[in-house]
């Protein structure tokens, strides 16, 4: 048996009601942990795309994709390798700054290249658009302030347009 | 031309060819039975909405048509669980209609509202929530095609009660507008060419192979094939318990159910083989026994119309996802085309190695001595040999149900209907009503034991008063027998939970009071005239209680969690 590791599904699917505690629910009834699962219309607003990073070794990964592809609105699942696609993900964070600090906190943010949304009295809220690792490092170097809140989007990827992403069957099942 | 929601509901059930539908109506779905007065729809109303699941199951396994269920909401929706669960399990195509609360009430804990969908979603291929009338055809179209394409299974719609009173303007989606609605629903029937023309280079080269033939065969519709197939290559073939009938129990080439209850031949053969060739069977863990120690030697041919079963448990070597009937018929071609019969290598060390377990190794059990209970075993063969070949059997589960898989000849496909993946008690009273509805020609028997019974004896009240005669065996041995068995043989012998009496209540007198017909046995010389007598009552249901030894067990047994190779015979029959 494989290591479990980390798996990008990206999942297209019908934009209907239901259709994301459909697709949750299978990780769920098999006790599996979904760490980030970001939901969006595509370009076609009567599909969306799920993106699902899940934890899972190999083979119940491809039981719970066959089982995905079972769903009446699952469209499509393409199994996104992490050195095969582009990722990012999106973190909004309120850290302390007192004025002794403020200076120390945006220098920060400006040398991650991310924006200050809002100030306040004795901290500030600034945004980061990214890979999931620099986000990471991002978290990880404002903590010492003193981090009042944090919120991540959960990863959107992409396959990479120059390899193609490796397809779990493309055909689609009863 | 404008049609209520509920008359466009019952309208679209007629256009789908529905002649019968079990159901019990309430609040929500009461506009739904109006127009039902007016309908070619037969009504068939139940004592308990599992009843009508569960007949609306019998219904299927017997014609291929899906069943139809219609209930009420809140409660009517969540006894429906069982059978939709039990459906979705066995693979049994099924549409199941609920009331919903109005529109506007749904999310306000209204009176008898439940999240009907949310509660079903795991129980079915597939559910919807209807939220304006002029939906209601093209759901019901496509809830059909979705139940009886691809794995069968239930569908569920959820019709809130003003989408059943508001108009709609009638139209009927085409069959094209129901592909083109379900963008992401495709089944495979067609085999891969190249998979099959291995499969069949596999089935040329095995010396030991065996056909593994599941309830997949059934539900294609492939047992013509499948015996084509098995004639062509002479290869021998088990039966699980959802496939019993599928290949005939005379046949030589038949080794039986295999499983955790199957015979020793059966059970052994797949140990020893070389090659399993699966069609339409899915490895459940009643047939492998602990799986690392299932059939070690053998490769494996896997047959599937859900691709999810390819690899589930067992990794094929040759996993062939289609219909059972396409790809047995193109395996047949595939397997002509490399010599045929000819083509086949020299299997006679197998055969003789078969043929030496079938003798050593026979089903058996020990006759009744004077005074004691009746044997099951034998109230199964002699009913067996009282009811013609094409006789419906329908089961509980439990020792009953394996004494019956085990005991009773299956000649024909559809012939024998049982829950076998859920196991759900209660399941063979309603079971043989749906069964009888949908073949009427036919004699219908459930084989019951005496805590199933109990389970669900009130929709004999639905057969009396519907004129649907079924008989029932009730093998009542006073305990829940299966458990019995289990307590006595693993829990040395602490019975705990499950004695039931055997004459609390009176099943004769039960019987009766539902309309039926009702016998006691309790002598062996009286089996079989008290079977023949039921078999001459064609104007009401029969109930022939048969007082059983409550200490026999089914063998042969692989425990839970065993190799199949630690398979438990019976005792050697001892006395004259």
């Amino acid at each position: 048996m494989a290591e479990p590791k980390l798996h990008i599904l990206s999942v297209l699917v019908q934009n209907r009601a239901g259709v994301l505690a459909r697709v949750s629910g299978l990780f769920a009834r098999r006790a599996y942990n979904i760490e980030s699962l970001a939901v969006a219309p595509t370009d076609d607003p009567a599909l969306s795309r799920i993106t699902i990073v899940v934890q899972v070794e190999s083979t119940p990964l491809e039981q719970i994709t066959k089982q995905l592809f079972k769903l009446i609105d699952v469209l499509r699942i393409t199994e996104l390798d992490p050195a095969e696609a582009v990722e990012r993900e999106l973190l909004l964070v309120s850290v302390r700054a007192t004025p002794e600090t403020r200076g120390h906190v945006t220098e920060v943010v400006s040398i991650f290249e991310g924006t200050i949304v809002d100030v306040g009295h004795d901290s500030i809220t600034a945004s980061l658009a990214g890979r999931p690792a620099k986000l990471d490092d991002f978290a990880a170097l404002l903590a010492p302030f003193g981090i009042l809140e944090l919120q991540r989007s959960g990863r959107v990827a992409l396959p990479k347009r120059v390899r193609t992403a490796r397809t779990i069957p493309m055909r689609k099942v009863s | 031309m404008q049609l209520t929601g509920a008359q466009a509901l019952i309208k679209s059930l007629e256009m789908e060819g529905v002649e019968v539908a079990f159901g019990l109506p309430g609040g929500c779905i009461l506009p739904a039975y109006d127009p039902i007065l007016e309908s070619t729809l037969r009504h068939i109303l139940v004592r308990h909405e599992q009843g009508a699941g569960h007949m609306a199951e019998g219904y299927a396994h017997v014609t291929g048509r899906p069943g139809v269920c219609i209930v009420t909401s809140g409660p009517a929706a969540t006894n429906l669980v069982t059978p939709l669960m039990d459906a979705y399990m066995d693979s049994i195509p099924m549409v199941a209609i609920t009331g919903q609360v109005p529109t506007h009430a749904i999310g306000t804990d209204a009176f008898q509202e439940c999240d009907t969908l949310g509660i079903t979603r795991s129980v079915t291929k597939h559910n919807e929530l209807v939220m304006t009338a002029a939906d209601l055809p093209r759901v019901v179209r496509e809830a059909f095609h979705i139940a009886t394409t691809g794995r069968p299974g239930p569908v569920l719609i959820d019709v809130p009660k003003d989408v059943l009173t508001s108009l709609m303007d009638w139209h009927w989606p085409s069959d094209d507008d129901v592909v083109a609605g379900l963008p992401g629903y495709r089944p495979t029937t067609r085999g891969n060419g190249k998979m099959i023309k291995e499969a069949a280079r596999l089935i040329t080269e095995a010396r030991k192979p065996v056909l593994y033939v599941g309830g997949g065969v059934l539900k294609a519709r492939a047992a013509e094939a499948l015996r084509a197939l098995a004639e062509l290559t002479g290869i021998p073939v088990v039966t699980t318990l959802m496939a019993r009938g599928a290949f005939p129990d005379s046949h030589p080439q038949c080794l039986g159910m295999p499983g955790m209850h199957g015979n020793y031949t059966a059970v052994t053969s797949m140990q020893h083989a070389d090659l399993l060739i699966a069609l339409g069977a899915r490895f459940d863990d009643r047939v492998t026994g602990k799986i690392s120690g299932f059939a070690p030697e053998a490769k494996i041919i896997h047959v599937d119309v859900d691709p999810a079963e390819l690899g589930k448990v067992r990794r094929p070597d040759v996993p062939i996802v289609g219909d059972c009937r396409l790809v047995i018929e193109e395996l047949v071609q595939a397997v002509v085309a490399l010599g045929g019969v000819e083509g086949q290598p020299d299997r006679t060390a197998w055969w003789t190695q078969l043929e030496e377990w079938r003798a050593t190794q026979p089903l058996r059990y020990q006759p009744a001595e004077p005074g004691e209970g009746l044997k099951p075993q034998q109230v199964i063969q002699e009913l067996c040999d009282l009811t013609p070949d094409d006789a419906i059997i329908t089961s509980g589960v439990g020792q009953h149900q394996m004494f019956a898989s085990q005991y009773y000849r299956f000649e024909q496909p559809y012939t024998w209907v049982n829950s076998g993946g859920l196991g759900t008690m209660g399941f063979s009273v309603p079971a043989a009503i749906g069964a009888k509805v949908g073949r009427p020609e036919k004699m219908v028997w459930a084989v019951d034991g005496d805590g199933c019974f109990q389970m669900t004896a009130q929709e004999l009240v639905t057969a009396s008063s519907e004129r649907i005669p079924v008989k029932v065996a009730i093998l009542n041995n006073a305990y829940l027998g299966m458990v019995r068995q289990w307590q006595e043989m693993f829990y040395g012998e602490r019975y705990s939970e499950v004695y039931l009496s055997p004459d609390l209540p009176d099943y004769v007198k039960w019987a009766e009071s539902m309309g039926c017909v009702a016998f006691r046995v309790e002598d062996p010389s009286d089996i079989g005239p008290t079977i023949e007598k039921a078999n001459s009552i064609d104007d009401r249901p029969v109930v022939v209680e048969f007082r059983t030894d409550s200490s026999e067990k089914v063998f042969p047994m692989v425990a839970a969690g065993q190799s199949n190779d630690d398979i438990i015979v019976a005792p050697e029959v001892t006395g004259s």
